[in-house]
């Protein structure tokens, strides 16, 4: 496991629940927000080219969480990756604190969409591929991140029907499946992409190993969905 | 005479030329205008289909990597119909763009009220940081574009309509112009009520001015217009009545004032026909105004009904 140094402290993976345990008053995302903690930190920590000291430059990857719902797996590696305090953690939701119950890309270095309301990560990733293909930026990799429940969102449909004929081999998606959604998608959730063109792999969300290797696995002139599958809510 | 609408599409084409930040996002409307734009720009002039969501969605990421979006369809489905992504996907990520509207408030009568979209304005106003340019002629609809492309990262607004008044005035993106000076109350024309706003105050003492950027509000126009021609505005807008009536209140809070709101009625007219029917039903046409503005205005020269 790789593991990285602020200040003097260095963080890894198995320091995140208590990194976690720091925010407190939106235990009822309690679910929402530890079934995306793997996912996150494998991206985090093995898969995208990030970090604070690279917050503007144009060549770095995008991370779009649009599953903003429960944010505290994703403080927590912003935190265990410096780009925000670990001191920030203790003020989640105050009046005070940048890190609000839903993330908000203008308050928090490194968030890159703020969100919350369902449904906007992959339109707006859609337009970020977009935007760096006609900027000539061909190595940034744009990933968003949404819930099997928010897949409901019909914006997400028009972001994937276009997305596929359209191309767009440097966008990513990954649905963190924890059945939460009220109406199973016939077919399973990877169906619907694979119907408009994706590459897909679903995969154990809880496996580093095989969510790494589904994060990497290559999927040329085509966009790619990773549907990493976790414990029902 | 061209309308603004068919001057969209070659301006929209020169400013791709000439700037590599610019990007043309469609959902099907207007694309046939950009099939020469497309195949000289073919990552920067898209098409996303029938998908009005995505469109500004799409529009948000495309700022975000530091481009310069030009939006376009008809407003109900630019404004309206992903009006939460206009409030999230532009306002709260801190992105601009420019949303380049058509048909707006009446434009194509026989295509009925799903068509339609008079509080297109009115619904931007529930929004922060907006700048909303409503041309009056073709010529000052190529102007504020060049503006609105030019205005940074803002958020800029252009409605644009195929009514149209006889002239093009000059118009700088910002200001409220005055047409013409009187003493018994002031009449604000926006964009292409112009003509029938002349019409309807001739031989009236009343001062109008000219307004084609409706927001940012024009406040020290209004107030300055005031001075002289007294605290008794009339706002006649080619959109919703009472659109910019809070504005005007806020200009002239500090003063006794009366402000009369004119403009596109709320309740659904759920009539076909043409434009100047439903000009004269909403009751914008000269002689209706003129009835309303005269009514209004105190000290008018001529009687409530000429």
């Amino acid at each position: 496991m790789t593991i990285t140094e602020e200040r003097e402290r260095t963080y890894g993976y198995t320091d995140l629940p208590r990194l976690m345990a720091l925010m407190t008053g939106d235990e009822k995302h309690g679910p929402a927000a530890t079934s995306t903690l793997d996912v996150l930190w494998v991206l985090h920590d093995r898969v995208l080219r990030i970090g604070p000291e690279r917050l503007e430059d144009p060549e770095r990857d995008r991370f779009l969480l649009s599953k903003g719902h429960g944010p505290m797996a994703y403080y927590a590696v912003l935190a265990a990756k410096g780009f925000v305090p670990v001191d920030w953690l203790p003020g989640f939701g105050s009046y005070d604190s940048p890190l609000g119950h839903h993330p908000d890309r203008m308050l928090v270095p490194g968030v890159e969409i703020g969100s919350g309301s369902l449904g906007h990560g992959l339109p707006i990733g859609v337009g970020t591929a977009l935007g760096l293909r006609a900027q000539g930026l061909h190595e940034p990799r744009v990933w968003v991140l949404i819930g099997d429940a928010e897949l409901d969102e019909g914006s997400n449909h028009e972001a994937i029907a276009f997305a596929g004929p359209a191309a767009l081999e440097r966008l990513h998606t990954v649905v963190v499946d924890n059945a939460s959604a009220s109406h199973a998608r016939p077919g399973g959730i990877a169906a619907r992409f694979e119907a408009a063109g994706w590459s897909t792999v679903t995969v154990d969300g809880r496996d580093h190993e095989a969510l790494y290797a589904a994060f990497t696995a290559p999927h040329p002139g085509r966009p790619h969905a990773v549907v990493a599958q976790v414990e029902p809510k | 005479m061209d309308t603004m609408r068919d001057r969209f599409a070659p301006v929209a084409q020169r400013l791709l030329d000439e700037d590599p930040r610019v990007a043309v996002v469609l959902a099907e409307i207007g694309a046939a205008g950009f099939d020469e734009a497309r195949r000289r720009h073919p990552d920067r002039v898209i098409n996303v289909g029938i998908r009005e969501q995505l469109l500004i969605g799409a529009a948000s990421g495309l700022a975000l990597t530091g481009m310069r979006p030009i939006v376009h369809t008809f407003a109900s489905f630019l404004v309206e119909r992903p009006f939460e992504q206009v409030k999230l996907d532009l306002g709260h990520q801190g992105a601009g763009a420019v949303l380049v509207s058509a048909a707006a408030s009446f434009d194509w009568p026989a295509g009925g009220y799903t068509h339609m979209a008079p509080g297109d304005v009115a619904l931007l106003d529930t929004l922060d940081g907006w700048t909303v340019h409503v041309p009056g002629h073709p010529d000052e609809a190529e102007t504020l574009l060049r503006h609105a492309v030019a205005a940074g990262d803002d958020k800029v607004y252009v409605r644009l309509s195929v009514q149209s008044n006889a002239q093009a005035l000059p118009v700088d993106g910002a200001r409220f112009h005055t047409v013409r000076e009187g003493r018994s109350g002031v009449v604000v024309a926006v964009g292409p009520t112009l003509d029938a706003v002349l019409d309807a105050t001739a031989g009236l003492d009343v001062t109008v001015l000219y307004a084609t950027t409706v927001r940012p509000f024009d406040a020290a126009a209004l107030r300055r217009a005031t001075e002289t021609a007294g605290t008794d505005v009339v706002l006649v807008e080619p959109y919703l009545a009472g659109t910019s009536t809070a504005a005007a209140n806020d200009a002239l809070a500090d003063v006794p004032h009366r402000v009369l709101g004119l403009g596109v009625g709320r309740r659904e007219l759920r009539r076909y026909g043409t434009v100047e029917e439903h000009v004269a039903a909403h009751g914008l046409d000269a002689r209706s105004l003129r009835e309303r503005i005269a009514g209004f205005t105190t000290g008018s020269r001529t009687p409530a009904r000429a």
